[in-house]
């Protein structure tokens, strides 16, 4: 295996390419090197690319987005006060991955490059209609979060393709989102089930909302039905049940050790409606 | 001292001085098995099947070997034919012969001059395998069509005409079951089932082993019990015991796991066909899981008849326990152990120990009895629900006293069931308000305790001080607790005495710490060495004196004359005694070598209070009371660490630990991330009450603690969600999709 | 396979080792520079027991590369006490019995110091919570708990 520190986003995309057998990029290395461990992969080339500049920055745009270095371990966005306080689902999300020791390594981007259905900080990118800036050979593209995932373990990123950032919109006003997952635990499980509702408010009405769910598909799923109804309402018990019955609907889990198709899909409805009222009352401004 | 005269004042006993070894374990200085390295030394790594019983039609070595810097290869080829019985076993299980027969089964092993190189050449090795059916479930197995894993297996006990795969059948019992059940007002009868759980210690297993063409060896090894590694070693490697020297490191927990071999011969076959050079093999957690040895599970029924009142009439029991690819599922001792807290008269046992495609169990803490407890004290609970009865009330109008007959046969010598029960009603505890979707549990567990062969030396200083040399590896603070034991004999300073955990070379053969038994057997046996040492501390001053040796005492650290007609002489004391020694007759030392008889039986309750989640099934556990009969506590804090310990362990066992093997009978989750123990934040303080009712066999009235305090969490958990929910799980883990799944078909 | 010259500083000394590209820093500590108070419990971040400080953060050593360590500093538990002066967690867990097998302690205490630090009063359930990635199959956790948070207190009153 060879070793090597990119010094740009263009340089790891020629040694991806260039590589002919197995390549891995390195930022916190949370998962790489347990599937290293476990045997499950072994690669060739092994491409660290947080010493490339600003990896490390999560800055706020003039127009209020957001970019995520892709090596920005979840203990600094956790502790980033303005992001965390747009987008608190998702830091609550990047926050539930692993120990503390994992926290000061992991970052958004390898939970999402690890194409796990259950990673728990993607739900909440989907939500909140993140995009990702991808580097490749070819030169860079943009692509939405839920489009990055291709099925567990598996990424639609082309060989020499690599992330350089994660865009997240502007908050704006009276909005608010929020991430659940299920396990049975306290801490240190993958989620069962994972939900994150982004919604934002005109008075007590939800005007626009978006639903991911996470762990009841190959990949994380954003439902558009289950963000139907609740636009338009302002979270009543009939919208939360409404709001429940589809993210079960659009759930098509697996049963596996961690957990029955039938549980995924209740659970996926309890969460929703958990989740909705966080973000609802923190558009309302609620803590 | 007399043996029926337990003494009840101490100057030591009962205190909580540091412990002697706590400086290394909190300055990374403590050698557990993994941190020896000896020059010149091997990497080792294992093969292993990834089939759950398959043939093995041909291994390959010749690449591995082909590989620069491959020093050796074994295959069961390379062992010695012709073993029997447990010996066989052993060494089936160390390496597979003809099939493989679970997933993990070693079936190879090379040694290399570096890690990564070893586990290259591990994957070089080419096993063909043929895959047979295999069978995992223990109600599978035991289904007279289900795939034979060996045939030959049972012992004498199965009767004609039973299951393939039983390989001992129990029964036993006494009065009229039936003529119980009939004067009965209430009957009730159950299936409860257990999963496979692991020990879960922290450290995985590792060694490193050297052996010549002598086969002469040593070996350094993470280990409860070295002689028991030296004396399997020997049988499965065809070498004489004598010859391999085995020192245990410091040990990362065992739980029972470490009281076996596993990977230890392959190092010493490794070492051997490699010139002699030493072979460290340390496993991953994926091979602790797959390839050590876990839990039996068990598919148990229970019925019992009850009064209106409470008291039992009849019990019977018929529990059917699968403990991998081998016998010796503990069965028997969860039949022994289950019923073992309450008086009856007619009462039936029935036990099938039965195989299936998986690892060969080992001992966990209390090995059977958690099952066993499981079954019966979630039934008692169910009955006392039904019959509107305090279950703490129930269980002392039942409860067993010194000089009742066992539910197992023996009569019961001093024990402390009805003070633990008792002290459980008095704790806060057991009267604290619930709140909303809150629920209660208590339960009772048992565990005989143990003796074991022993052997101790203990010899004293120039200086006054005293070592002791014992052969059982300190898990969890033996060396204080038999350091404040010699010391209070004595009458010298806790820091002046020495434990010294010495190798296989230093004394007789020693039993593992198991069963709870360092404390009381190593303990005793340490004591009745100082008692030897003593005697002869009074003799040279009886001689110093010119008195009989019978009128010298030894009290406060000091020969005494023994009364006023013994003469008037000042106290010798120890110092002076120990500073004169190489001219009064040279060395002073003690040795006691025994099967420690006396040993004192220890029972325990605890309460639970869980809060389930309507919506999701999730319990959280909201308060836990453990009370568990020590004899005496030595050093206390240690007691209380493994009432906390083992409460933590049944807990884990009770609601989220399982092995889950997929329909290709692979093991699913050999990760910690998916073998889900305990967690800090899963758990609050776990609040402790040491009964003290002294064991009359110990000189200082102790039963051994370390066991009884995993099994009544189980049950008590499950009465707890009960209580919390309405709902009843009868097959753990309570996970929450059960718990969801008898909601929802409680509410129908 | 060609190693990867690393210079690391370790509990403020400066060590130099060769690292295979495939040896995490844990290998690197155990088995080149011979700290093997850093333990191996599971390879894959779910024990804690490997747990050090890299750059001032707290990580499990399993999970990064040894040959990331170059340029970095490296706190092991071997560079907890001062000398003859044993950090007051260390000291507390010895009096507390916060420790039976030993194994998980030293990662518990490099853990434990790192929540200190940055938290000198934390309440029992933020103690349960920065710990929850540190297994320790022994103890329950209660006598570690304690052990903690009287260290916290200790070291706030002495502050």
């Amino acid at each position: 295996m060879n070793y090597h520190v990119a010094t740009s986003f263009e340089e790891a995309s020629a040694i991806a390419a260039a590589s002919k057998g197995v390549t891995r990029f390195l930022a916190g290395g949370t998962d790489v090197l347990v599937q290293m461990r476990a045997g499950i992969v072994q690669p060739d080339d092994i491409i660290d690319i947080k010493k490339i500049s600003g990896t490390d920055v999560i800055a706020q745009n003039d127009d209020g987005s957001w970019r995520i270095g892709i090596a920005v371990p979840g203990a600094r966005l956790g502790a980033h006060a303005g992001f965390g306080s747009d987008w608190p689902g998702i830091v609550e999300g990047m926050e539930l991955v692993g120990s503390t020791q994992v926290q000061s390594r992991a970052t958004l981007t390898g939970n999402l490059c690890n194409g796990s259905p259950a990673a728990d900080s993607v739900p909440g990118l989907v939500a909140a209609g993140a995009t990702v800036t991808v580097v490749g050979t070819k030169g860079s593209r943009e692509i939405v979060v839920e489009n990055i995932p291709a099925g567990p373990g598996r990424t639609t990123l082309e060989k020499g393709e690599v992330i350089a950032a994660i865009n997240v919109p502007a908050r704006g006003a009276n909005a608010g989102d929020a991430y659940l997952r299920f396990i049975p635990r306290t801490e240190m499980d993958i989620a069962v089930v994972g939900c994150a509702v982004n919604l934002r408010l005109e008075g007590d009405k939800v005007v626009e909302a978006r639903v991911a769910v996470g762990a009841v598909a190959p990949t994380v799923i954003l439902v558009p039905e289950a963000a139907e109804a609740i636009i338009g309402t302002t979270l009543d018990d009939a919208a939360l049940a409404a709001l429940a019955a589809a993210a079960s609907a659009a759930s098509k889990p697996i049963s596996d050790k961690r957990g029955t198709a039938e549980f995924r899909i209740e659970i996926a409805g309890v969460l929703a409606k958990r989740a909705a009222k966080i973000a609802y009352a923190r558009a309302k401004g609620e803590k | 001292m007399a043996k029926d005269n337990v003494t009840n004042e101490f100057r030591l006993i009962g205190t909580r001085p540091n412990r002697p070894d706590g400086l290394d374990k909190v300055t990374g200085r403590a050698r557990y098995g993994a941190d020896f390295s000896l020059p010149g030394m091997l990497w080792g790594a294992v093969v292993r099947s990834p089939h759950a019983h398959a043939r093995i039609v041909k291994i390959d070595t010749s690449k591995a070997m082909a590989l620069e810097g491959v020093k050796s290869v074994v295959t069961r080829a390379d062992f010695p034919t012709g073993l029997t019985g447990e010996d066989w076993n052993l060494q089936e299980n160390t390496i597979a012969g003809e099939k493989a027969l679970y997933d993990g089964h070693a079936v190879a092993a090379v040694a290399a001059t570096s890690k990564f190189l070893a586990e290259e050449a591990a994957r070089l090795i080419e096993v063909e395998y043929e895959v047979l059916p295999h069978v995992i479930d223990v109600d599978d197995a035991i289904k007279p069509d289900a795939p034979v894993i060996r045939e030959g297996a049972a012992d004498a006990s199965v009767p004609e005409g039973s299951a393939p795969n039983v390989v001992r059948y129990m029964e036993f019992g006494r009065g009229d079951v039936e003529a119980g059940f009939a004067a009965a007002d209430l009957v009730m009868e159950k299936t409860y089932k257990t999963e496979a759980t692991h020990q879960g210690y922290i450290e995985p297993h590792a060694c490193v082993g050297q052996m010549g063409a002598d086969s002469k060896g040593e070996m350094w090894v993470c280990t409860q019990g070295h002689w028991y590694i030296r004396k399997m070693c020997a049988a499965v490697l065809g070498i004489e015991s004598a010859q391999l020297r085995v020192t245990p490191s410091e040990i990362g927990g065992g739980f029972g796991g470490k009281t076996t071999i596993f990977m230890e011969p392959l190092s010493l076959a490794l070492s051997r066909k490699a010139g002699g050079r030493p072979v460290k093999i340390v496993m991953s957690r994926a091979e602790v899981l797959r390839a050590t040895g876990p839990t039996a599970s068990g598919s148990m029924d229970v019925k019992l008849g009850m009064t209106k009142d409470g008291k039992i009439t009849a019990a019977r029991v018929e529990f059917r326990m699968q403990g991998g690819a081998f016998p010796g599922a503990p069965v028997d001792m969860a039949l022994y152990c289950c019923l073992a807290a309450y008086k009856l008269e007619n009462v039936a046992h029935i036990g099938y120990d039965v195989m299936a495609n998986r690892p060969k169990c080992a001992a966990y803490r209390a090995p059977g009895s958690p099952m066993g407890a499981f079954a019966v004290e979630s039934l008692v609970d169910e009955m006392c629900r039904e019959l509107k009865l305090d279950p703490i009330e129930t269980r002392l109008m039942n409860a067993v006293r010194e000089g009742d007959v066992a539910s197992y046969g023996p009569k019961f010598g001093s024990i402390g069931l009805v003070e633990v029960l008792e002290a459980v009603k008095q704790h806060p505890n057991y009267q604290a308000p619930l709140g909303p979707n809150q629920g209660r549990g208590v339960a009772a567990g048992y565990w005989f305790n143990h003796n074991g062969e022993t052997s101790v030396s203990m010899s004293i200083a120039s200086d006054g001080t005293a070592q002791v040399s014992v052969g059982t590896p300190d898990i969890g603070g033996s060396r204080a607790s038999i350091a404040l034991m010699v010391a209070e004999r004595l009458g010298i300073a806790y820091e002046d005495v020495r434990v010294n955990v010495v190798e296989t070379g230093a004394l007789g053969e020693n039993e593992p710490t198991h069963g709870s038994r360092a404390t009381f057997a190593s303990g005793k046996a340490a004591i009745l060495s100082t008692e030897q040492a003593i005697k002869e501390m009074c003799r040279r001053v009886a001689k110093e004196w010119g008195i009989d040796e019978e009128a010298v005492d030894w009290s406060d650290g000091a020969a005494h004359p023994a009364g006023p007609n013994a003469g008037k002489f000042p106290p010798m004391t120890l110092k002076e005694i120990a500073a004169n020694m190489g001219s009064t007759g040279g060395p002073i030392s003690g040795h006691h070598e025994s099967l420690p008889d006396g040993v004192g039986a220890s029972f325990g309750a605890h309460v639970v209070d869980v809060e389930v989640d309507p919506e999701t099934g999730r319990t959280s556990i909201v308060r836990y009371l453990v009370v568990q009969d020590a004899g005496r506590a030595i050093h206390p804090s240690y007691v209380e660490g493994q009432y906390q310990g083992g409460a933590a362990q049944g807990i884990g066992w009770a609601l989220n630990e399982e092995y889950v093997y997929g329909s290709d009978g692979r093991l699913q989750n050999p990760v910690f991330l998916d073998y889900r123990i305990p967690v800090a934040s899963d758990l609050p303080m776990i609040d402790t009450v040491i009964v003290e009712v002294p064991n009359p066999g110990h000189p200082y009235g102790v039963r051994g603690v370390g066991e009884t305090g995993i099994t009544p969490p189980l049950p008590a958990i499950a009465n707890a969600v009960h209580a919390a929910t309405g709902s009843r799980i009868r097959h753990l883990p309570i996970t929450p999709q059960k718990v969801r799944s008898a909601m929802k078909a409680a509410a129908k | 396979m060609s190693k990867i010259h690393v210079t690391t500083k370790i509990n403020g000394d400066e060590v130099e080792f060769l690292a295979d590209p495939r040896e995490t820093l844990l290998d690197c500590l155990r088995d080149h520079v011979g700290l093997t108070g850093t333990k191996e419990g599971c390879g894959t971040g779910d024990c804690g027991a490997c747990s050090v400080e890299l750059d001032g953060t707290l990580v499990c050593s399993c999970l990064v590369l040894g040959a990331e360590a170059n340029g970095k500093s490296v706190n092991t538990i071997e560079g907890m006490a001062k000398g003859e002066e044993l950090h007051p967690l260390q000291r507390k867990f010895i009096e507390h019995a916060a420790l039976q097998c030993g194994f998980c302690t030293p990662g518990i205490l490099v853990a434990a110091k790192s929540l200190l630090e940055k938290n000198p009063n934390p309440t029992e359930e933020e103690a349960r919570f920065w710990l929850a990635g540190n297994l320790c199959r022994c103890t329950g956790y209660d006598k570690i708990i304690r052990a903690v948070l009287d260290a916290a207190a200790e070291m706030r009153e002495t502050a």
